[in-house]
């Protein structure tokens, strides 16, 4: 490492803001080039849209079929239609879903906050505990508590979505009756006459299927961390100083090791989200992620095309989060060269 | 590694490189039985028999029959033998596209090196069952569009460890020499950095199987996998998920934890592996 004297306030600000526009310019081209890959994908698939939108209704003459073809412009060369449809996305038009026979954006702006809640649950609650559980292994590591604990993770770590989800069902839905079986709300309720209580009620088994499957990898992952640090000589030191295991957590092991931590909570994400795709498949919550599966089952192309669009960004900004965390707060990478 | 030895535990007296061997011989035995198994059982097996339709698990039928009178056992077999193959074929496209980008990375100019790193940042980013579900809309659905999508959605985190392997390697004095001596690029990847890297390629190989089976199970349990005909564990699943209310509850349990330990099972023998392989764990 080489000093070439105290780096001054300017300065490092400059940096820090050189680097966060960086990885802002980066993270920009990122996501245009996914929702050009999202249309290129949609565009090759074999399903006629026309067709699908009609639902093979007889009635429907090949001069119609024609003027939809014409309306959607169908048969414009694909760079035209896909500067079209960005050029309507940055106006705000995502199109309407052939699905639910609504604009994307109102199918998306309704059920985002269902997905929301049902992730940032799981997020929050897998953090806590897969932090707290994996500091605990990390202090008593080598122990037998730390070995069962360990192989669960492990085997956790293996366990599908899906599955999960559906054992939590019988046992919880099926066998003792304390949770409904799906849903967000009791059947046959208008949404409005909904209580929290109820949401929250129909909420639970999801979010516990996402934080199950979510919570392994994370302790896990503290558990290394804090064995890594316990390994050196600073926290020899501190034992032969004589102090206590829970002081060691304290003044050396959370500093080293809870910032890491946020950082890769930001940046699972996409993991979250693909497991509330799953979770919420198997609870028919009505989520983005039941939505995106149907998109793809019924060819509602607007639909799947607004959906990758929101998830895609949901996960750049996840990201975007966890770099500037590491590159900005760490006070190890903020002296040289952010 | 420069503890004294003293400070070791006494070596156990069996040699502990031979028992790795031994174990992850027996998984591999175990993994191919069942391909095998699932090879040999045909459609008569698990066909409908309504005379033993809904049977909870007995000695007859160990995982039950389903609402079809079939043997949820003979199904199962059937389909952790599909999800094998579905598993290999996917993961060995994957590593070698995995290979390629590294070596694309590491011994080509720096602007490809941006590129590769790009263009793994743009994988990772959209997420990943979407991307998978993007796919196999684009083509259609069906095995090919499962296939597809998970080899060309797996392929990253070794790519990004093989990348940082062989750029260690590029700066060792014997590539240096090598390269001095008028050697292109292409014949350092083949000559010096894949013999070098064999075994992380093969550990790592091993370790995307997890992986592949894991996303081929949930794209087939939303449905865009593989056909319903075909008794993949993801469809058995998701067929038995209509049952569950009824408690018919065998239908999901015995299929998902023979996955769970499919899955497990491959794990184990890629870090069984990994440790063979690699000098540094030889021993361990």
């Amino acid at each position: 490492m080489e000093l070439t004297g105290a780096p001054t306030k300017a300065g490092t600000a400059k940096r820090v803001a050189w680097a966060v526009a960086k990885t802002l310019l980066r993270a920009v081209s990122l996501v245009l080039a996914a929702t050009l890959v999202a249309f290129v994908l949609v565009s090759l698939s074999p399903v006629d849209p026309v067709q699908q939108y009609v639902l093979g209704a007889d009635a429907v003459s090949a001069e119609q079929r024609e003027a939809i073809a014409d309306y959607w412009g169908l048969d414009d060369p694909p760079v035209q239609r896909y500067l079209n449809w960005l050029g309507a996305l940055l106006r705000g038009d995502m199109g309407t879903s052939l699905l639910y026979r609504q604009p994307v954006a109102a199918v998306i702006a309704q059920r985002f906050m269902n997905t929301l809640a049902l992730m940032l649950t799981a997020w929050v609650f897998s953090g806590l505990i897969g932090f707290a559980l994996g500091c605990l292994m990390g202090m008593w590591q080598g122990s037998w508590a730390d070995g069962i604990l360990r192989r669960l993770c492990l085997a956790l770590s293996s366990v599908p979505t899906f599955w999960l989800g559906m054992v939590f069902l019988l046992v919880f839905a099926v066998g003792l009756g304390w949770f409904p079986v799906g849903f967000s709300g009791p059947i046959g309720m208008a949404d409005g006459d909904v209580t929290l209580w109820q949401r929250l009620h129909h909420l639970a088994l999801p979010a516990l299927t996402l934080c199950f499957v979510s919570f392994a990898g994370v302790a896990l992952h503290t558990r290394q961390k804090l064995v890594d640090v316990l390994q050196t000589d600073y926290v020899l030191f501190a034992r032969a100083r004589g102090a206590g295991r829970w002081h060691i957590l304290k003044r050396h092991g959370l500093r080293n090791i809870a910032l890491p931590a946020v950082t890769l909570q930001f940046a699972a994400f996409a993991e979250l989200f693909g497991g509330s795709i799953l979770a919420e498949n198997v609870f028919s919550y009505p989520g983005l992620g039941s939505a995106v599966a149907a998109a793809g089952l019924n060819s509602d192309v607007p639909l799947l095309l607004g959906i990758t669009l929101v998830s895609t960004l949901f996960v750049f900004t996840g990201n975007l989060v966890a770099n500037i965390l590491t590159r900005v707060v760490d006070p190890r990478t903020r002296v040289n060269g952010a | 590694m420069d503890r004294p030895l003293a400070f070791d535990p006494p070596l156990p007296r069996q040699n502990r490189r031979l028992r790795t061997a031994v174990g992850c011989g027996i998984l591999l035995a175990i993994v191919a039985a069942i391909f095998v198994a699932g090879l040999f059982i045909g459609n008569a097996a698990v066909a409908a028999d309504f005379a033993q339709k809904g049977l909870p698990p007995s000695w007859q039928h160990p995982f039950g029959t389903d609402w079809l009178g079939r043997d949820m056992l003979l199904r199962t077999v059937k389909g952790l033998s599909v999800s094998i193959t579905v598993g290999a074929v996917a993961a060995l496209a994957s590593a070698v596209i995995a290979i390629v980008m590294a070596a694309l990375a590491a011994a080509g100019p720096r602007w490809l090196g941006g590129a590769v790193n790009w263009l793994i940042d743009l994988a990772m980013g959209v997420p990943h069952l979407v991307l998978l579900i993007l796919i196999a809309f684009a083509c259609g659905r069906g095995m090919g569009g499962l296939l597809l999508g998970i080899a060309v959605t797996h392929w990253m985190n070794l790519a990004r460890l093989l990348r940082a392997e062989m750029l260690q390697l590029r700066g060792q004095p014997y590539v240096m020499v090598s390269r001095r001596l008028g050697h292109s690029p292409a014949w350092v990847v083949r000559r010096h950095f894949l013999p070098h890297l064999l075994p992380q390629c093969l550990v790592g190989l091993v370790l995307l199987f997890p992986h592949a089976i894991l996303h081929e199970s949930a794209l087939s349990f939303l449905g865009y996998g593989l056909p319903p005909e075909q008794p993949a564990i993801g469809i058995i699943l998701s067929e038995s998920l209509r049952y569950l209310t009824g408690g018919m509850w065998w239908l999901a349990v015995f299929p998902g934890l023979a996955l769970v330990a499919l899955v497990i099972l491959f794990d184990t023998l890629g870090n069984g592996l990994k440790k063979l392989l690699a000098p540094a764990s030889a021993q361990e």
